[in-house]
């Protein structure tokens, strides 16, 4: 289908999920880094993102060719942060670590995903507030002096966030949170295990998997075979609303939101062209030499 | 220059039913006003669309898959039963001084609606755990509720309602198992028939003649029961074969000089006929909600074929016949849904909803029916076949207008009701 083809060459392209969508009516999508912060008394920082869930079928250029079309565009927890917050409780439930606080930046939608992460077994959250024009440009630097700023307010000793976000995909907000604050980083993690007080990580990288044994305070950032996130369940859910949310402001904790980036331009990706089919090698080498490029 | 104007086309149709975040939260402004108000309302709360979410999730990543091999097999979905109960998708209804949440039975529907859209088998088979809980929730006492109520949320029971029998379906009072007084005890001799959970409950509810004299009134010769399944003399027979919803465990039951202690009656002797009916107004909206969801399921299984299918050119659903055939059974869906909301919120809010859960029940029955059917009809000839989802659709849907009360029951019910009114 010529409409779903295009879908899922932008989908590609802009590195969201291709799923099966089940026609559910788009909803808000709100990129929020909610880091956690556990404490051991470890704080896990979790960096809580919403982001256009990946289930979406028509991401649109806007029209003046500065980003994407995100009003009605469902947003849900990014699913690398998912996989954060699974991690963080995980790791309050061995009672290695004493409270987990969830953490998301953006605007009052965010409190949304705040909750989910509470129902999953955070113990408070807190909401940075930003919205209208400071959001749209909010970007890994500004979300990491905020991480930043928080975990030294919070006196957190872990902070795991997703390792990147599906709708920018900029896979730069751990690594710039641990270089503010000057803490050890355990990356693209698949399995993290508390270890007195160091932390050994095995992370997954291009050649295979690499482990590191990084000193706490410590930056995790979680990539996908870490763990499968769990279901809030229903009475979770119930008890999640007594949970605390702390509303804090930018200004609060001294970090200016300002962007550095100007984005020139935003294009949806070439459409994709028609291929040729050849019956032999003959031909595809003689197809190949016409358009010069052997 | 063309890509522009269609771009900003694009984005003009998305900004007219799409809300911008002003917008939405001027509206949540509003809605906000609205409920302190009193004024009606369609929005849901915060902590139901997070329990929707999770049924929809539930039932979209677990149930959807595992659906066609168990209604081959018709094998009991246990492990899909174990799960949603550990999820707290099960036994929403119990009291929470027994260990449930609560809910009310607008919460049950949205999350039955979901589960059903899943597969209606398995979300009977977790419905009939509500009907047979409900005489205990309403009518039984302390004591009764602890320890029948408690026990389902300690642990994965299951229980059932077994009023029907061989000879008497929609003619409850025409029931014939007697329950006889004998000590502290009575005796029960009868047949049920067409009992979901019959051969999986851990205990039922019986409803049981206790006053043999025929001249006696419905409303006082009956006495409803507990009866835990191990009791001597509880015969289930064996699993019935039935055309669809097939994995749900549906079975006779022989009861044979069946003791039941005289602290396991419902309210009183003579008080069973209205315990069961009083039931069936707090159960009716979720199983219209159930078929709701099956009818849901109907529509964008259909949608997603009429997108992808080819046929003279175009798309099947650029066709007016199919596209309109899509149109009447979203018509359906969106009414069905309003009507088995209206009934529950009527319920919740402290009033008799007997009207209003009987319209649901009767329409989203019937429309069931009739969306499955086109469902399969805009699939063509894959529809008809079983490795394509609607067939199944199709089986499932038929009894929706025969248990709980068949779709005649239920306009006998409307109407009288309607008259009723009118007669005031």
């Amino acid at each position: 289908m010529h409409r779903s083809s295009e879908v899922k060459h932008l989908a590609s392209d802009f590195n969201t999920r291709a799923c099966e969508c089940f026609g559910q009516p788009p909803v808000q999508p709100f990129e929020s880094h909610c880091p956690v912060l556990t404490d051991r008394t470890v704080r896990v920082q979790l960096k809580v993102l919403k982001v256009k869930d990946g289930s979406v079928f028509f991401i649109r250029v806007k029209p003046d060719r500065t980003g994407v079309v995100t009003d009605g565009v469902k947003h849900s927890m990014n699913p690398f942060c998912e996989i954060a917050v699974e991690e963080a409780v995980k790791l309050k439930e061995k009672k290695l670590v004493k409270e987990v606080v969830a953490v998301s930046c953006g605007p009052q939608q965010v409190q949304e995903t705040i909750r989910t992460a509470l129902a999953m077994g955070a113990d408070r959250g807190i909401h940075v507030e930003v919205s209208g024009k400071d959001y749209e440009t909010l970007g890994p630097l500004q979300v990491s002096k905020i991480f930043a700023a928080l975990a030294k307010k919070e006196q957190a000793d872990l902070i795991i966030l997703g390792k990147q976000a599906i709708d920018d995909d900029c896979n730069q907000t751990g690594q710039m949170t641990a270089a503010l604050l000057d803490w050890p980083q355990g990356t693209f993690a698949s399995e993290v295990t508390l270890e007195a007080d160091k932390l050994k990580v095995v992370r997954e990288i291009d050649g295979g998997l690499e482990t590191i044994k990084i000193n706490l305070p410590a930056v995790v950032t979680a990539d996908l075979r870490l763990n499968t996130p769990r279901y809030a369940t229903l009475p979770n859910i119930m008890k999640a609303k007594k949970k605390k949310i702390t509303n804090v402001k930018p200004a609060d904790l001294g970090v200016d939101v300002s962007s550095r980036l100007e984005v020139l331009k935003v294009d949806e990706p070439p459409q994709r062209q028609s291929g040729v089919k050849v019956e032999t090698v003959h031909d595809l080498v003689e197809k190949l030499k016409e358009a010069g490029r052997i | 220059m063309i890509f522009n104007k269609v771009l900003r086309a694009g984005f003009q149709a998305g900004l007219r039913f799409q809300s911008t975040g002003p917008q939405a939260s001027a509206r949540a402004a509003t809605a906000a006003l609205k409920e302190s108000l009193g004024g009606f309302s369609f929005e849901l709360t915060d902590q139901q669309k997070e329990f929707q979410e999770v049924a929809r999730k539930f039932a979209r990543e677990e149930i959807v898959p595992a659906a066609p091999s168990y209604d081959k097999s018709g094998e009991y979905p246990f492990p899909l039963i174990k799960r949603a109960w550990e999820l707290g998708l099960m036994n929403g209804h119990i009291p929470e001084d027994c260990g449930g949440m609560g809910l009310g039975i607008f919460d049950a529907c949205l999350i039955t609606e979901e589960l059903a859209f899943g597969c209606t088998g398995v979300q009977t088979a977790i419905e009939a755990n509500s009907l047979g809980q409900m005489p205990v929730i309403i009518a039984g006492n302390d004591a009764q509720k602890k320890k029948y109520l408690g026990r389902m949320t300690e642990e994965p029971l299951m229980c059932a309602y077994c009023v029907t029998e061989p000879g008497a379906g929609s003619d409850v009072a025409g029931i014939k198992t007697r329950a006889v007084k004998k000590g502290d005890e009575y005796v029960v001799n009868g047949q049920k028939m067409w009992i979901t959970n019959g051969g999986k409950a851990n205990w039922y509810f019986l409803l049981a003649r206790t006053d043999p004299d025929p001249k006696c009134s419905a409303s006082k010769a009956f006495t409803g029961f507990i009866v835990e399944a191990d009791t001597p003399g509880v015969q289930p027979g064996r699993k019935e074969l039935n055309m669809g919803q097939r994995c749900s465990d549906t079975r006779g039951i022989t009861f044979e000089d069946v003791r039941i202690p005289k602290e396991n009656v419902l309210i009183g002797e003579g008080a069973g006929f209205k315990i069961a009916m009083g039931a069936f107004d707090k159960t009716r909206p979720p199983v219209a909600a159930g078929a709701t969801g099956l009818a849901q399921r109907a529509l964008e299984e259909a949608t997603k074929y009429a997108l992808e299918r080819k046929t003279f050119g175009k798309f099947i659903a650029e066709h007016q016949a199919v596209s309109f055939l899509l149109a009447e059974m979203a018509m359906k869906v969106e009414l069905a849904r309003m009507a088995y909301q209206r009934a529950a919120w009527e319920v919740d809010q402290g009033r008799r909803n007997t009207y209003y859960a009987s319209i649901a029940k009767a329409y989203a029955g019937d429309i069931a029916n009739q969306c499955a059917t086109d469902a399969v009809q805009i699939f063509g000839g894959n529809g008809f076949n079983s490795e394509y989802p609607v067939e199944k659709l199709m089986r499932d849907a038929k009894i929706y207008q025969i248990y709980e009360g068949t779709a005649q029951i239920q306009r006998l019910i409307i109407s009288r009701e309607h008259l009723g009114k009118f007669k005031q």
